[in-house]
């Protein structure tokens, strides 16, 4: 069982991440990967960039946590997440979220579970700057549902 | 006791600190934010009660209840937007 965690300004690479995750691990026969990337356009507005603040510290400590919940529910072998924080443009890759197990079902599973933890826990803000200026990006209320299907309550979304 | 008081995204902009070193009387996390809304007036309209903030003691999410010791951290924040 082993976690890695690197939040970072610089881009990565997919494959790469993919090969040093595996690598070794005759066992593994199932590898789920999530990429998120930046789009052109939120809510109905066009975005130029966005800009990627966190809380250094808490935010590995909370997704190493996250990781530790995941292999505890799944039977998984190792997983690895990658944050990017700095400023960002369309196409840009933001989060990678890669998860090795025997089987596929489990990392599908264990994926997906980390992906919707880390979308309302983990300590990460994205401001949005567009032809109109720059704002915040406000919480959805939908990504607290998602991890409600997981049976963790997320209030995350909430106004107070 | 003396802590260290973060703030981040719209608090911290909104606020101009992203840190502070503060003395404080209270006991808890709750305590400490009404005490910072009587701090200084910019404090009150940012943390007041009803706005969306988070809150963080030595890097742990927690409620308000948790007790504040010795050089602890307390952060306050907006909901998180990652991912």
């Amino acid at each position: 069982m082993s976690f890695e965690v690197k939040i970072q300004t610089e881009d990565f690479d997919l494959s790469h991440e993919v090969a040093q995750l595996r690598s070794s691990k005759p066992q593994v026969g199932a590898v789920c990967a999530f990429v998120g990337t930046v789009r052109d356009r939120n809510e109905g507005s066009d975005v130029s960039n966005l800009e990627l603040e966190h809380y250094p510290g808490m935010t590995e400590k909370s997704i190493q946590q996250m990781m530790v919940d995941a292999h505890q529910r799944f039977d998984i072998i190792s997983s690895k997440v990658i944050h990017r924080v700095g400023v960002l443009g369309p196409l840009d890759q933001i989060v990678l979220v890669a998860v090795i197990s025997a089987h596929r079902g489990q990392s599908f599973q264990a994926c997906e579970f980390l992906m919707d933890y880390l979308k309302t826990q983990a300590p990460f803000w994205k401001k949005e700057t567009g032809p109109h200026g720059s704002h915040w990006v406000d919480a959805r209320v939908s990504d607290d549902q998602a991890l409600a299907r997981w049976g963790i309550d997320s209030r995350n979304a909430l106004v107070s | 006791m003396k802590i260290s008081i973060r703030f981040f995204s719209s608090l911290r902009e909104q606020l101009g600190i992203s840190v502070l070193e503060f003395e404080t009387q209270s006991r808890d996390v709750s305590q400490l934010r009404s005490e910072l809304m009587l701090f200084q007036p910019q404090f009150a309209e940012v943390l007041a009660p009803g706005k969306a903030i988070r809150m963080a003691l030595n890097q742990v999410v927690c409620d308000g209840s948790e007790a504040l010791s010795e050089a602890c951290e307390v952060a306050f924040f907006p909901p998180v937007t990652g991912g």
